[in-house]
């Protein structure tokens, strides 16, 4: 079993976050991981991704090779079609509706929207509507990991454990706010199941 | 033996620590940051290793021979950029008898993510002639740096670690010792001939390096870090692997219909044999390396050879940027792997900005509004946040080259002739390297205006603590001579931003060496700091 997976956004939006819980999540079933992650001067406000990399057989490389992603699984629209070149034929694509407008030529965010939805195997969520609906717009990207939690090679019971962990020092209230999102998003995510 | 999960950068200060460090020094630098942010959550936690940050890489590589010189063991980090610093220790220290351990970890930026070179750090550790270790995963970056420390106190010699960007900053399960070495006694040279670099004192040193280089060479020799596989019934080629190129080649070897003998080299020098050994078996090489053509161009040399060697002076791999798992596959005679039915759409690039209300967008507003009262204007910049004040809408700097060279290049400009002429530089870079070039501008009352953006701290790698508090940078350049009167402490703000440019302006037309210091705190920092606040 090997499964390769982008997760993109703009820098602050919480990528790393999502690929830590992944990460954390696969390593506690005992599967091989390695994360490669952007730091540095695209943090700030740029574009922003995660090579994450889960496999039950020893990992070589950190970096995901073209065509070979099973999932791009994005915080952000446009980003969502940065990546695709790593996509497989059959793999997923997962991302946010919500557009960040940091640039000045952001794309018609209607024709960006179709574009994507063109895709086999895409799907375009409201997160940030289902985050507010959680509790906080910052839980977008808990929303965005619970519809991708479906097809991901764990079980959502050890992404939801590790959410607890992450938020724990941040009190019970952000805790729950964040596995409502996953929630959700969870629930949004089986639309792809069909 | 346990299993923590680390990034590159976390492998390696976790072997510094397994290893018994005893100091830590390093000056912030993408990608090599999260060794020293690693180092000080550690001693946080458990009161050791010493781990500090410096004003700048020289002083911290200084900071660690004085360690080596007790016969405890120091820990050098820094980015590729950060070893030309260093450089002056960095040559010198091969020359002395290193005592306590000292190992220097280099994090070189193939592809500038974050850099503005790509220089390779093997080519440093070559001219001073010391060993090298180059980890492909986050295990060998913990096993390396614990015998690094080794190598060092056998041989008497620097090592150096050379960590690339992908390394640096990615994840993975490392198996770590449970138990920790003893520190080293505190026993300082017992010759200190050997440390003092005479002439007379240094043409022996030079010699015994000279004379170990055959040791060092029998080292590499028999490394396990560099492994030879031959596959006698396969002679078309062989492949050689440096660095990451090792991992690209095994994700792409089940592609390949035959198994090729294969060297990879993963300690330095050049295990020469070896590669001999594996040159004689087949008609061809391929050498995937990361970073410079270092190995391939050894190989070359410049007389014919009864061999071929397709690399990256062959066209055959890209010579500039990264290798990934796709670009070596036409070395390997692999077809590019595609994706059909991509939807092609014009995506607009996403570069990197500054943060919404960031002080230094406002400095740059004022400055702009000054300089609009001329006609011909000159901006030299420096490396920080600041150095996006480049990009639109700001399009406030013209030079960024090097930690400090805005104010040098500023005095050169003036020197030349230039009016008027301004240097924009933050509150870390200006400590890390401005104040010594200030010194020539004051020791001229050079016709310049110098602007210190001053966030309060090291903002570009994640908002580090400046090695000074920020309050005495008036002290600082007043005590190197600057002229009171010429000398502006001011707030940074939206609303002062007219104000502020007046000031600017008064001091461009003022026909000698003025200094402006715009402060008001990272709004990232402050976010962090009001947070700590709360919980304090």
């Amino acid at each position: 079993m090997k499964y390769d997976m982008i997760i993109c956004g703009v820098g602050g939006q919480g990528v790393l976050s999502v690929a830590a819980i992944i990460a954390s999540a696969a390593m506690k079933e005992g599967l091989n991981v390695k994360q490669s992650e952007v730091h540095g001067m695209s943090q700030r406000g740029g574009a922003v991704y995660a090579n994450l990399r889960l496999s039950d057989a020893p990992i070589y490389s950190d970096l995901i090779a073209d065509g070979t992603a099973s999932m791009i699984l994005s915080m952000e629209p446009l980003e969502s079609l940065r990546y695709l070149h790593y996509l497989k034929e059959d793999g997923f694509l997962i991302t946010s509706e919500n557009p960040e407008k940091n640039i000045p030529d952001y794309p018609d965010l209607d024709e960006l929207l179709t574009r994507i939805r063109s895709l086999p195997n895409a799907l375009t969520i409201d997160a940030r509507k289902l985050a507010l609906e959680a509790g906080s717009g910052r839980a977008t990207n808990m929303v965005l990991a619970g519809a991708a939690s479906h097809f991901l090679p764990i079980k959502a019971q050890s992404m939801e454990d590790f959410i607890k962990e992450i938020f724990a020092r941040k009190g019970e209230k952000i805790v729950d706010i964040n596995l409502k999102a996953f929630a959700l998003g969870r629930k949004v995510g089986e639309q792809l199941l069909k | 033996m346990s299993e923590m999960v680390l990034l590159g950068d976390e492998a390696v200060a976790m072997g510094a620590i397994h290893a018994g460090l005893t100091a830590a020094y390093a000056y912030p630098g993408t990608p090599s940051t999260e060794i020293m942010e690693f180092l000080i959550r550690y001693a946080q936690k458990n009161k050791k290793p010493l781990a500090q940050w410096c004003a700048n890489e020289k002083t911290a590589y200084e900071d660690a021979l004085g360690v080596s010189f007790t016969g405890k063991r120091a820990l050098v980090s820094m980015k590729h950029v950060g070893l030309n610093v260093a450089a002056d220790p960095f040559m010198n220290s091969a020359i002395v008898n290193i005592h306590g351990g000292l190992v220097v970890v280099v994090a070189d930026d193939p592809g500038m993510h974050s850099s503005q070179n790509e220089q390779d750090s093997r080519y440093f550790a070559d001219f001073a002639r010391i060993v090298c270790l180059e980890p492909t995963n986050q295990q060998q970056a913990y096993e390396m740096t614990k015998e690094a420390f080794d190598i060092s106190e056998r041989y008497h010699i620097p090592v150096m670690i050379r960590l690339v960007t992908r390394l640096a900053h990615s994840r993975a399960v490392v198996h770590v010792d449970d138990v920790q070495r003893q520190e080293n006694p505190l026993q300082k040279v017992p010759n200190p001939n050997s440390w003092i670099l005479l002439p007379s004192n240094a043409k022996k040193q030079w010699h015994e390096l000279l004379e170990i280089q055959k040791e060092l060479l029998r080292y590499s020799q028999e490394s396990p870090h560099n492994t030879l596989e031959l596959n006698a019934d396969f002679t078309d080629y062989g492949v050689v692997t440096t660095g990451l190129g090792l991992n690209y080649y095994l994700e792409n070897l089940p592609e390949l219909k035959h198994r090729p003998s294969h060297l990879h080299i993963s300690a330095y020098p050049i295990p020469v044999e070896k590669l001999r050994t594996l040159a004689k078996q087949v008609k061809k090489l391929i050498i995937l390396e990361e970073g410079y053509p270092f190995v391939e161009r050894f190989i070359r040399g410049i007389l014919p050879l009864p061999i071929e060697i397709q690399g990256k002076l062959s066209g055959h791999v890209p010579v500039e940027g990264e290798l990934t798992p796709d670009n070596i596959r036409p070395a390997l005679g692999l077809k590019k792997r595609e994706r059909k039915g991509v939807v092609h759409f014009n995506l607009p690039n996403r570069p990197p900005q500054l943060c919404p209300g960031c002080p230094h967008a406002d400095t740059f507003a004022s400055l702009k509004k000054a300089m609009a009262e001329f006609q011909k204007t000159m901006v030299t910049s420096d490396i920080g946040c600041y150095t996006l004040g480049a990009l639109p809408p700001y399009n406030a700097i013209e030079s960024t080259v090097n930690m400090g060279a805005s104010v040098g290049m500023a005095k050169g400009a003036a020197d030349a002739g230039f009016y008027p002429v301004v240097a924009v530089i933050g509150d870390s870079t200006f400590l890390h390297s401005g104040v010594t070039p200030l010194m020539d501008a004051v020791a001229h009352n050079t016709n310049m205006t110098l602007i210190i953006l001053d966030n309060e701290t090291v903002g570009m790698t994640g908002g580090q603590p400046t090695v000074l508090p920020d309050s005495r940078l008036k002290n600082v350049v007043l005590g190197l001579g600057v002229e009171p009167a010429h000398v502006h402490v001011v707030t940074t703000h939206r609303k002062y931003i007219d104000q502020n440019a007046q000031i600017i302006l008064d001091e461009v037309k003022y026909n000698g060496l003025s200094v402006i210091i715009a402060v008001r705190e990272c709004v990232e920092t402050a976010k962090r700091h009001k947070k700590e606040q709360k919980k304090a």
